[in-house]
């Protein structure tokens, strides 16, 4: 039944043997020009330019209040941006709407986790499987045999998804009554459900001990090297941001203020400014 | 014997309850035919037996709205209404050229249905797609156009077929109509239908209980269900695993729509006389509180609360004086116990004692 994954290793992308097929062009999974999203006359996100490949990892980070989430929310189309453009596979998402976007492959999880909470376990991934195992209202209605063969794919499917967190005997619990890690993974499960290219990832290490946060960042690496799919994360946690993140990107006041590998950000004047504050001269 | 006990384990909890809920209306169907055929129901209590199965329709149709779908609604009885004059409009109308009652019958359910479920894709289509309360608000203004556009209806049919007009001005009568001699008047305004042969039977009412059982249960298990309860639960994290929220609304709402159409049609063909006063705001509170009595999303609840308290008054008839006043001290206690934590708790750890609440209670206990 538990499909064994194979053990996560960080290999820097691109590199030709983790590329898959379709990533020979190499084009950028998810691409923004001068994306920029005002609030009644304050500039909330501005001139945001990044790309990021179809198996990196890539981090988003800033002070509080730096627009990370904002970010997050132009690309599901929560806001609908002022400015610039985003394009997902090469593809404009100017009028698509979030269900749309998530049609098109773009995934996420919330900074407050936002779980069908008085549904099953199963049942929140399965609603992540909405669009997966199509089959018409009225089959489910005469429960026609599409609907019995796309509900066992969806059960198996479910079961899958949850075991790579280890949480197949949750599956008829109430994702409510879950413990807050548990309620995190279910978020991220529910997520890889919709069969992503892209997953954002808001804050997935909030509120976990150090050891949670370390077996995050294994689950992490696992899902990229799994799934072939592109990952990017808002995080404080810095430790988990310079482990596993091969491109970083730090917002300050809506603005990029510096992008690099971890390597780089680290050494960055900029960042070390916006994080500590300035050194007073003498 | 074991096998079967180890697959009743397997089957979920949910599943265990839908076929309950199935199992106690027939047996209640099964024991209520039985009386009636050896004549030991009193003719109050029969005649209670179909309005029953329509007032079970209308509250498991608006459980699917106010308790699957979380959205409240204060109009069903407009649906009601709109399902019961196309329906019975149906019904006279194919006196003549459909001599069969039962096929008249289901005719004219499925025209009841049909309307009402036009009208429900019309109210739906502008407010499901806003979000907030607008859809109470929109739907406690339908339940009274609807109340007052069919006062004002003139509805007459002859051979030439069906006479419709509008009586806004209050200058047009039944005659207006042009009938010919061989015509019948059907709707007359502010007076209703009159004279409406009555077809509708407990059979027919057990079948439509049914269907609406079926229906209901079968979408909230489906995968259109689950879209629909991850709206309520969440709207933002629905639309992010790519659900189209006003679709599914709508899905939901105008199948709610329908079966109440549906059963509104069976009431309206249980009486000689129908008029739109009888469809008006009380009556779509009524429903609202056997829903919310019953359990928000609990289908059961929505059947049991509802033969309960509709038979409630009419069992307290005797006390004539204090009639409604026992009703409303009843309805208060039910609230209070079905909230109080402590008897909740009660009821829990005796489920647990009793297997982990092997067997749901389910189904109309009449």
């Amino acid at each position: 039944m538990k499909k064994q994954y194979p053990k996560p290793k960080l290999v820097p992308v691109p590199s030709p043997n983790m590329v898959p097929e379709r990533d020979v062009d190499k084009s950028p999974i998810l691409e923004c020009r001068h994306l920029g999203i005002d609030f009644g006359g304050l500039s909330a996100v501005a001139d945001f330019d990044m790309a990021i490949g179809r198996t990196e990892i890539a981090g988003l980070i800033g002070p509080n209040g730096a627009g990370k989430t904002t970010v997050f929310n132009l690309l599901t189309k929560v806001y609908q941006p002022t400015r610039g453009t985003i394009l997902l596979d090469g593809q404009d998402t100017h009028s698509m709407t979030t269900a749309q976007v998530s049609k098109a492959g773009i995934a996420r999880t919330f900074q407050n986790i936002r779980l069908f909470s008085k549904l099953s376990v199963e049942d929140n991934v399965k609603i992540g499987l909405h669009n997966q195992t199509p089959y018409p209202m009225w089959s489910g209605i005469l429960r026609l045999p599409s609907y019995w063969k796309q509900e066992k794919v969806a059960h198996e499917r479910a079961m899958e998804l949850l075991s790579i967190f280890d949480m197949q005997d949750l599956a008829d619990h109430q994702a409510g009554s879950l413990p807050y890690g548990a309620q995190r993974r279910l978020e991220i499960v529910r997520a890889l459900a919709t069969g992503p290219s892209l997953l954002l990832l808001d804050e997935p290490a909030a509120g976990m001990n150090p050891s949670e946060t370390a077996e995050l960042m294994d689950n992490i690496v696992k899902i990229r090297d799994t799934f072939q799919i592109a990952i990017m994360l808002i995080e404080h946690d810095m430790n988990l941001v310079m482990g596993i993140c091969e491109g970083i990107c730090v917002l300050n006041f809506g603005k990029i203020i510096a992008k690099g590998t971890p390597e780089e950000i680290q050494s960055n004047p900029a960042v070390i400014e916006a994080y500590l504050g300035k050194k007073k001269e003498a | 014997m074991q096998r079967i006990g180890s697959a009743f384990r397997r089957v979920k909890k949910e599943t265990k309850v839908d076929y309950a809920t199935y199992l106690g209306v027939i047996i209640a169907f099964i024991v209520m035919s039985v009386l009636q055929a050896q004549g030991s129901l009193s003719r109050s209590v029969s005649g209670m037996l179909v309005p029953i199965c329509c007032y079970v329709c209308m509250a498991v149709s608006l459980n699917l709205t106010v308790g699957i779908l979380g959205e409240l609604s204060l109009g069903h009885a407009g649906f009601m209404s709109v399902g019961a004059f196309s329906g019975v409009i149906t019904a006279m109308s194919l006196q003549a050229s459909v001599p069969n009652e039962l096929l008249r019958m289901i005719i004219a359910l499925l025209v009841g249905a049909f309307f009402a479920a036009v009208v429900g894709f019309i109210v739906g289509v502008p407010v499901l797609r806003l979000r907030g309360d607008y859809l109470a608000i929109v739907t406690l203004a339908f339940g009274e156009i609807i109340k007052d556009l069919i006062n004002c209806l003139l509805v007459g049919w002859d051979e030439n077929g069906l006479h419709i007009a509008l009586n806004i001005d209050g200058t047009k009568s039944i005659d207006s109509l042009g009938l010919s001699e061989n015509g019948i008047e059907i709707v007359k305004g502010a007076q209703g239908i009159a004279g409406n042969s009555r077809i509708a039977t407990f059979t027919m009412g057990f079948v439509l209980v049914m269907i609406t059982l079926i229906v209901v249960l079968n979408l909230i298990r489906s995968r259109a269900g689950r879209a629909i309860m991850a709206i309520r639960d969440n709207r933002i994290a629905a639309e992010s695993v790519g659900i189209n929220i006003t679709k599914y609304k709508l899905i939901a709402f105008v199948t709610s729509a329908s079966l109440a159409g549906a059963a509104g049609a069976l009431f309206g063909l249980n009486y000689s006389s129908v008029s739109a006063a009888q469809f008006d705001f009380n009556t779509s509170i009524l429903v609202l509180v056997y829903v919310v009595l019953g359990g928000l999303g609990k289908i059961w609840g929505s059947i049991v609360a509802t033969v309960v308290l509709y038979v409630l008054p009419e069992a307290l008839r005797q006390y004539a004086d204090y009639r409604m006043l026992l009703y409303a001290i009843i309805l208060i206690l039910v609230m209070l116990l079905t909230n109080n934590p402590t008897l909740r708790s009660a009821i829990s750890t005796l489920k647990e004692k009793i297997g982990g609440g092997e067997k749901s209670e389910g189904g109309a206990g009449k």
